[in-house]
């Protein structure tokens, strides 16, 4: 947690320290409520209170502990852990306790993490310019909007009055406002009930932020990705788990949403990852370009970083700061996608606080609470009304790193009762380099229903027809190829064979994508939707043209029908659709 | 200094002793027995009036009357460049002979963690001259690329050829900026005499040595201490790359002797243990050796990592190498059947992955049509893969003219890309060249990851009926 005001910080009580063991430490006479953030030992480490027992509270502590000594001071703020809210969150980098990892470098003179060293969230002394949206005499509740800012060249942020500064129905009037330059700390309007509000806001990560109402999502967040556009859509608002073993593609999967999902602002969270998968983001995405306005990436994008390598507590905490910024846009109005990688690194991490504290385990040492604070963290996405009337969303993409790729294990099973949309990983098809290597087998997504009439208005009438059409194909090729495993392709009747070479173009030109490919690392839903109408046509010529007695070698062997797999490379697909489509059938009715 | 001589419990690693002043996590103890031998040990946990230390050294010769001293710091490590062409014992003491170490500098083993926003992407290709490697799975400096092996594979042959070759000095033309010099960071734990052997001697013969810092901590060396010997290896690493602008090969040997000394001390502290009796935080402990492989924005230098691991019952699901795969940044497997074939290094490159190679290859790094040449040799040996086992069932007859050629693409990838042998040095110009040779026994149309352009320019039409020597069945 940060402090963006220093003079808050109101010591309650100081205890002293009785024994530490790692990033676990505890204290004796210390008054605190759970929860609490505490300093800890003369370096004042930052943690939180996490259990308290007698006149002995236990700390997580958010640094490395080396050194530290029974004997030291633990201070307690007595506020619970928190974050800074305001406009400057958007092309910012984060550690798990939003500390911003820019100005730790700059503080502490060096590459590595240094102990001690704490930072607002958001920069106190930037200015920005506010313009009001709201006069003086006009009545606001909660949660409504006063004015914007321009946050970055994509994002308009919008100061709201705070949730807390009124009751649930009540206004109050504005008695001052005025736009200008104005640093986040400042008041930019005064209310009647005395509420000063300032572009900054606090709040407690672990506490959802309030909403009016959550409704049914009806929209995709279209992804540009095939397999998960054409198969297993995800709404905004809606929830995803990619489990897979490692080297199946789980990190490219969520690079490739965070960078072309049709979300107004990404949240990314690195939870216990690779310290050179977030320098990748780092670099790359103020390069790469907003498919929706050609903005750099990073304007739409807040990243969090917690490395496998820096302290476990605060790899706890990281999920929950990256979830309540991403409620914070939400209020504003705007859809959210956070992608969470990996949530099983944060069950870790809870498992590993847990039994230092010696709790009884549940299933495979995880604590037993394990499935109740999955759920709340997915809950905490959904398609809202919210405080002040604006519609928002949060989406919620989890990647679970199961241990030796086996999905029966607890993070898997708890996050699967939850999430409605659950793209597999397959270690087989990362293997032989079939990316993105989910398993449209063992994938579903329970929000198909409900985004099929949203498709056929945007894209074509029979958007879900060609779907289940291709579902079928699929279906039936598994049916086969446990057959061609016993007796070989040969074996089987000329229909079946034309089936799977028909099966062969929808797994390698439709569900293949190739994430390093300019062009075809994303693919519109248009396009998603040509290039499958094409493979249909070459299976409805070729059935046609096997009914007229042409051997199926014969058919297998044209010479238009390979260029389905360059579908996904051409720039102007429609043309080359068109002309591929007419060439396929040319060729299939010149053989009888 | 205060010295205690108030020890109540000794048990396997660790010791008890009663204090009454402030000591620190982590700090650093020296315990003197009976017998005036001094034994080193680490605090584990400390809290008021009671410190568990764990003796690095094992505890035996101990007792009750032993005195304890506390260092009042945590552990560090004399840093020199002097260090280079030196050997050293898991503790980081010199046992060869040779001149005392005077450190410039000496510096905490619990490396911090690098500022993600400080790190520089690693994507500069090194070639190791081993095809599988260069043209599969191509290896990057800042990467941490473990060899996931199992017991008596020859995998120290492997790491040895990948040192000895990766090490080649850059050619003279061109890039001033590499002028950056090479090390290897050698950091043997519980490995046997006889391995520690061949691997000083193949440093000798090659007259490596001299650039390189050897860390032996032998399989008769006190398990414990091989908790501090790859901390000792990495700070060692860490600051000749960065303070000394070297690029630093680092070699850890056997992770899988590391982890099992993680089990040891974790049972002797009773804790509540994880998978297969292996710590909850064992995670975490890997990913704070591992992370320190990088490059650091400003920096010249940089630390590979080659941890190598033999997976119990070669089986990758197993704790060690699981949790390991989803820290580094891909893997190497050794195959034990490939190995009986006979394939020199029998690297089974399918399940093998590095994840910086995308950003690694290609134009300017090795060359444009690096991705397509490997994307496609992938998919067509997992064909033939797929179809061997088919041909055990209705026999290469039954099946078309194209799958016989996945077949006899399959086996010419074993012997003549991955079957180099261990003193073949192969530039990437000649690896894609027997790629190609591969690919243009395939027809032309079967290329379907590869740009056409590329496919104008490199296959070989004459080639595509050449016979290619059976491997018998």
């Amino acid at each position: 947690m940060s402090k963006a005001e220093s003079t808050e910080t109101t010591t309650t009580e100081t205890g002293v320290i009785q024994s530490v063991s790692g990033p676990v430490v505890s204290a004796r006479d210390l008054d605190a409520r759970m929860n609490d953030v505490v300093y800890v030992g003369d370096e004042g480490l930052m943690g939180e209170v996490i259990e308290i027992e007698g006149d002995i509270t236990t700390v997580q502590v958010y640094e490395e502990t080396s050194g530290v000594a029974p004997g030291e001071p633990v201070e307690n703020t007595g506020e619970p852990l928190s974050v800074d809210l305001g406009p400057g969150m958007l092309d910012a980098i984060y550690d798990g306790v939003q500390r911003p990892l820019d100005v730790l470098e700059g503080k502490m003179g060096s590459p590595y993490l240094d102990r001690g060293v704490d930072a607002p969230g958001i920069d106190l002394e930037e200015e920005w310019e506010f313009e009001p949206t709201v006069e003086v005499g006009d009545e606001v509740g909660r949660g409504d909007v006063v004015g914007v800012v321009e946050e970055t060249v994509t994002i308009d942020h919008k100061v709201m009055v705070p949730p807390d500064a009124l009751d649930e129905g009540e206004t109050a009037e504005v008695t001052a406002i005025e736009s200008g330059s104005f640093d986040v700390t400042e008041t930019v309007a005064e209310l009647s009930n005395g509420t000063d509000v300032s572009m900054h806001q606090e709040w407690p990560v672990r506490e959802a932020r309030p909403s009016a109402n959550k409704k049914t999502p009806r929209t995709p967040l279209v992804s540009g990705q095939r397999i998960l556009d054409g198969l297993f859509p995800i709404a905004k608002g809606g929830t995803a788990a990619i489990p897979g073993p490692f080297g199946s593609g789980k990190t490219v999967t969520q690079h490739q949403l965070a960078k072309y999902a049709d979300a107004d602002i990404i949240v990314y969270v690195g939870c216990g990852e690779r310290g050179n998968e977030m320098t990748e983001v780092i670099e790359d995405f103020p390069e790469l370009e907003d498919p929706a306005n050609g903005n750099p990436l990073m304007a739409r994008t807040s990243l969090i970083a917690n490395t496998s390598n820096m302290p476990v507590a605060a790899r706890e905490s990281c999920i929950y700061t990256g979830i309540t910024i991403a409620e914070y846009y939400r209020d504003m109005g705007y859809d959210v996608a956070l992608m969470a990688d990996s949530t099983s690194r944060w069950a870790e991490a809870m498992r590993e606080i847990s039994s230092r504290l010696e709790e009884m385990p549940g299933e495979e040492g995880y604590p037993a609470y394990l499935a109740a604070r999955l759920a709340q963290f997915y809950e905490r996405a959904g398609y809202f009304e919210n405080v002040n009337g604006t519609e928002g969303s949060v989406s919620a993409i989890g990647a679970v790193s199961p241990p030796g790729g086996d999905f029966s294990e607890p993070v898997t099973q708890n996050t699967l009762r939850i999430v409605k949309t659950f793209w597999a990983l397959d270690a087989d098809l990362a293997e032989r380099r079939h990316f993105p290597s989910i398993n449209w087998n063992e994938s579903y997504s329970l929000y198909k229903d409900q985004l099929d009439p949203w498709f056929e208005d945007e894209v074509a009438d029979d958007w879900s027809e060609k779907r289940q059409w291709a579902v079928d194909v699929l279906d039936e090729e598994t049916e086969l190829q446990e057959i061609v495993q016993l007796v070989g392709k040969d074996a089987l009747p000329d229909d079946q064979q034309l089936t799977l070479e028909v099966a062969r173009y929808l797994r390698e030109a439709y569900l293949q994508q190739n994430a390093f490919h300019p062009v075809d690392t994303y693919c519109p839903p248009e396009k998603t939707y040509l290039m499958l109408t094409t493979i249909e046509t070459f299976n409805d010529e070729a059935f046609d043209a096997l009914e007229a007695g042409v051997p199926v070698e014969e058919i297998i062997d044209t010479d238009s029908a390979p260029r389905i797999n360059r579908i996904g490379v051409q720039e102007d697909y429609e043309e080359y659709v068109e002309d591929l489509k007419s060439e396929i059938k040319e060729e299939l009715r010149s053989l009888y | 200094m205060k010295e205690y001589q108030t020890i109540t419990e000794i048990s396997g690693p660790l010791v008890y002793a009663e204090v009454d002043e402030a000591i620190g996590y982590d700090e650093i103890v020296e315990i003197e027995t009976a017998q005036g031998e001094t034994l080193r040990g680490q605090v584990l946990e400390s809290s008021d009036g009671v410190v568990a230390i764990q003796v690095f050294e094992g505890t035996s010769g101990i007792d009750q009357n032993a005195s304890v001293r506390f260092l009042g710091e945590t552990m560090k490590m004399p840093v020199t460049e002097d260090l280079l062409g030196r050997v050293l014992d898991g503790s980081g003491r010199p046992i060869d002979d040779g001149p005392e170490i005077v450190p410039e500098e000496r510096q905490d083993i619990v490396g911090a963690a690098i500022n993600p926003y400080s790190r520089e992407y690693p994507e500069e290709f090194i070639e190791t001259g081993v095809s599988a490697i260069d043209g599969m799975n191509t290896l990057v400096r800042g990467q941490k690329l473990p060899i996931f092996s199992s017991s008596g594979q020859p995998h120290s042959e492997l790491a040895m050829q990948i040192a000895r070759q990766a090490s080649v000095p850059e050619e003279e033309e061109g890039d001033d900026e590499e002028s950056s010099e090479f090390a290897v960071i050698f950091g043997a734990m519980g490995i046997t005499q006889e391995e520690a052997n061949e691997f000083m001697e193949d440093f000798e013969r090659t007259g490596a040595l001299e650039r390189s810092v050897v860390f032996m901590n032998l399989a008769d060396d006190p398990a414990v201490e091989r908790t501090v010997t790859p901390r000792m290896v990495l700070t060692t690493a860490e600051y000749l790359a960065f303070e000394k602008d070297y690029h630093v090969l680092v070699i850890l040997t056997d992770m899988t002797n590391y982890c099992e000394a993680l089990r040891e001390i974790g049972a002797a502290r009773e804790e509540v243990p994880g998978r297969r009796g292996y710590p909850g935080y064992m995670y975490t402990d890997l990913a704070q050796l591992y992370e320190r492989a990088g490059r650091i924005q400003g920096r010249d230098g940089s630390v590979t990592q080659i941890p190598i691991l033999t997976m119990p019952g070669d089986d990758d699901t197993h704790p060690i190498p699981d949790l390991t795969g989803y820290i580094t940044e891909g893997q190497i497997y050794v195959d034990p059947d490939l190995n009986s074939q006979g394939l020199q290094p029998p690297i089974n490159v399918l399940p093998s992955l590095s994840r910086l190679m995308d950003d690694g290859i290609g134009e300017g790094l090795t060359r444009e049509d690096h991705a397509d040449v490997k994307d496609q040799m992938f998919a067509a040996y997992a064909e033939g893969e797929d179809l061997r086992d088919l041909v055990n069932i209705v026999g290469r007859e039954a099946l078309s003219e194209l799958d016989n050629k996945y077949l006899d693409f399959a086996d010419a990838f074993e012997s003549e890309f991955v079957d180099q042998g261990f003193e073949t040095n192969r530039t990437i110009e000649e690896t894609l060249s027997i790629g190609w040779d591969l690919l243009s026994m395939l027809p032309k149309d079967a290329l379907n990851r590869i740009d056409e352009e590329f496919i104008e320019e490199h296959y070989r039409e004459d080639d595509s009926e050449r016979e290619v020597v059976e491997v018998a069945d």
